[in-house]
């Protein structure tokens, strides 16, 4: 049988000043990790939140993305009138073709300019997407050089605000409307007429089409319809689908969240460690006592083990709890963090999350160090001479 | 009829290397101790009786010879059964009393018992009844450093006792108390000797607490020599 759990913790307390000093550090460690991984997980969840399942995007075959699609005005009337496309109450099929374009635009508050995506879409793109809704101002009026951006990209941008105005190629278009995108990768986004954006970039051709199929019997024929037509050329998906692969904006954040999670949580184990050397110095003749008792050198390394990962996982609660505090700072204060979207090469909006399962892997990430930074003094506290180790004083 | 030992000792050697030299701390020592005994090891620094001690008590082995206790040859044990051995049939008494600074005086003297399969209650009535007999029933809340040299020890004759083991060895265990206290401790290791039964084996340098002793056995250059 074990230790009891008390010797652990009462160990851990009597000796809160070499105690506070590792939790404070590994609290910093896990506070920016969870912190990084809420980055990861904010952009993530934004492209995992975009699209409505009955949606089904096309693109040029071969294009990972719409920046980098070309769909001709042909194709878009072909896909237009294909069998299984959704028709609204006026009998007219709901598909949009549009158009992605990046314009570069002056920041708000600070240097410089950041690229955006300007999507121009046609009659239907705002049926299609019931989760965008006007919050200020009205939709643009097709034909007119007015533009609606989403409104958490308003505080971005200079020329931003309702009756703002900022350019696009050779042209000035002006903001007549903010938009919510609900957290989906809308609100990184301006939209306008499609026409009108084809016609400022002198383009002939649109770079997507979005269709509702009837129903879901429908979207399977059409996808394979439009997929196997040799002339078409086009590549099929669901909307959602295509979203939640636009996940590669997170990897460089993910990335040094590993990069970074590994190279603070080496000097982490090395702190743990030493403060359980420490504690094992100071309690040899205790554990000389424990294996006289008839505690084996197993108890002795399971004993060690629990109270450096105890230790650790006090300090990844705090962490924790940091990292969430940062983040209902950042939610009250209404603060968004831009990135830049590695397939648009536009700025992408999100708002970072920590999220509770977030904070339940940063204290397991916490117990983690504490196990390996424990590990050492446990074993050689176990291997300690047991008479030599009951005389010490 | 004469009792059968409970110790039997027959030539035991225990030597080791300190730097470059061999050092022979017992030389072909041969004893018998019968239950209920209370045996006094005594002689100067050096002599080999903490040696002999901490061989019978299964925390040392020797280089040549057997130790029996209660007919097992504990030279013959493995780490791991030696030490389920020690818990069950020894109880330890140390001169610096040993306790473990964060446990109360009560969850001291559990220790050996967690590693019994007794329950909770169980446990806990056995507690009580070894800090009772140690006069210090209602103090099995404190902590060690809330008591005195007296008590700690008397703690750690409760914890010695609580498994009720055939065999009590204690090293020096007045080494570190006043003569009153010291008195205390010697006689209830008397006490358990005589009255309950037990076989007490006590390492010690002064004579007035050999006196307590059913036998004194001293020792010399790791020789038993009277």
């Amino acid at each position: 049988m074990a230790l009891p759990l008390k010797y652990n913790y009462r160990n851990v307390l009597v000796r809160w000043r070499s105690t506070l000093s590792t939790v404070l550090g590994i609290a910093l460690v896990v506070a920016v990790f969870v912190l990084l991984r809420g980055l990861a997980r904010g952009i993530e969840s934004t492209n995992g939140n975009t699209g409505d399942p009955r949606n089904i995007l096309v693109v040029r075959k071969g294009s990972q993305a719409e920046s980098g699609s070309l769909v001709s005005r042909d194709h878009y009337r072909t896909v237009q009138f294909l069998d299984g496309v959704a028709r609204n109450a006026a009998g007219e099929p709901v598909v949009s073709a549009e158009l992605v374009m990046i314009v570069s635009a002056a920041r708000r508050g600070a240097p410089g300019e950041a690229n955006t995506l300007l999507r121009g879409i046609t009659a239907r793109g705002m049926e299609l997407r019931p989760q965008v809704t006007l919050v200020d101002g009205r939709w643009f009026t097709p034909g007119r050089r007015e533009v609606v951006v989403a409104r958490r990209l308003a505080g971005r941008f200079q020329g931003f605000e309702v009756g703002g105005t900022f350019k696009a190629g050779a042209e000035r278009l002006t903001v007549v409307g903010h938009f919510d995108g609900t957290g989906s990768a809308f609100d990184s986004e301006a939209w306008m007429d499609a026409d009108e954006c084809r016609s400022i970039f002198d383009r002939d051709m649109y770079s997507s089409l979005l269709l509702r199929p009837a129903d879901e019997a429908s979207a399977k024929q059409l996808i394979d319809r439009i997929q196997n037509d040799k002339r078409l050329s086009l590549r099929v998906e669901r909307e959602v689908d295509y979203y939640a692969k636009q996940t590669m904006t997170a990897v460089p954040i993910k990335y040094l969240a590993g990069f970074l999670g590994i190279a603070m949580s080496i000097g982490a184990v090395f702190a743990a460690m030493n403060t359980m050397y420490a504690s094992v110095a100071s309690r040899t003749r205790e554990i000389g006592t424990l294996r006289v008792l008839g505690f084996s050198r197993r108890a002795v390394v399971a004993c060690f083990l629990i109270e450096g990962s105890l230790l650790a996982m006090i300090g990844g609660v705090v962490g924790s709890v940091l990292a969430w505090a940062v983040y209902a700072y950042v939610v009250v204060r209404g603060i968004t963090f831009g990135t830049l979207d590695f397939q648009s090469f536009a700025e992408t909006v999100f708002q970072f999350r920590v999220t509770p399962d977030l904070m339940v892997l940063g204290v397991i990430f916490s117990a983690c160090i504490g196990f390996a930074g424990s590990l050492l003094p446990a074993l050689r506290a176990s291997r300690l001479p047991v008479i030599s180790a009951l005389k010490s004083l | 009829m004469a009792a059968e030992p409970i110790v039997v000792i027959r030539e035991l050697t225990k030597s080791y290397l300190q730097g470059d030299l061999n050092v022979t701390a017992l030389n072909g020592v041969s004893l018998d101790i019968l239950p209920g005994e209370f045996v006094v090891l005594m002689g100067p620094s050096g002599s080999g009786k903490s040696t002999l001690l901490h061989i019978i008590a299964g925390i040392d082995r020797p280089t040549s010879g057997s130790a029996m206790i209660q007919g097992i040859n504990i030279a013959n044990l493995n780490e791991s059964q030696l030490a389920d051995w020690r818990n069950q049939n020894v109880g330890f008494v140390f001169q610096s009393f040993n306790l473990i600074p964060v446990l109360t005086a009560a969850e001291n003297v559990e220790l050996p018992l967690l590693l019994t399969d007794l329950s909770s209650a169980e446990r806990r009535k056995q507690v009580a009844t070894a800090l009772d007999l140690v006069g210090l029933a209602d103090r099995g809340h404190h902590r060690p450093d809330q008591m005195s040299g007296g008590q700690q020890q008397r703690v750690a004759i409760a914890r010695a006792l609580v498994t009720d083991p055939a065999l009590i060895v204690a090293d020096e265990p007045t080494g570190n108390l006043d003569a009153k206290s010291a008195g205390d401790v010697l006689a209830i290791l008397q006490s358990l000797s005589r009255d309950a039964g037990k076989t007490v084996i006590m390492v010690t340098h002064d004579p007035k607490s050999a006196a307590y002793g059913s036998r004194s056995l001293h020792l010399e250059k790791g020789e038993i020599t009277a």
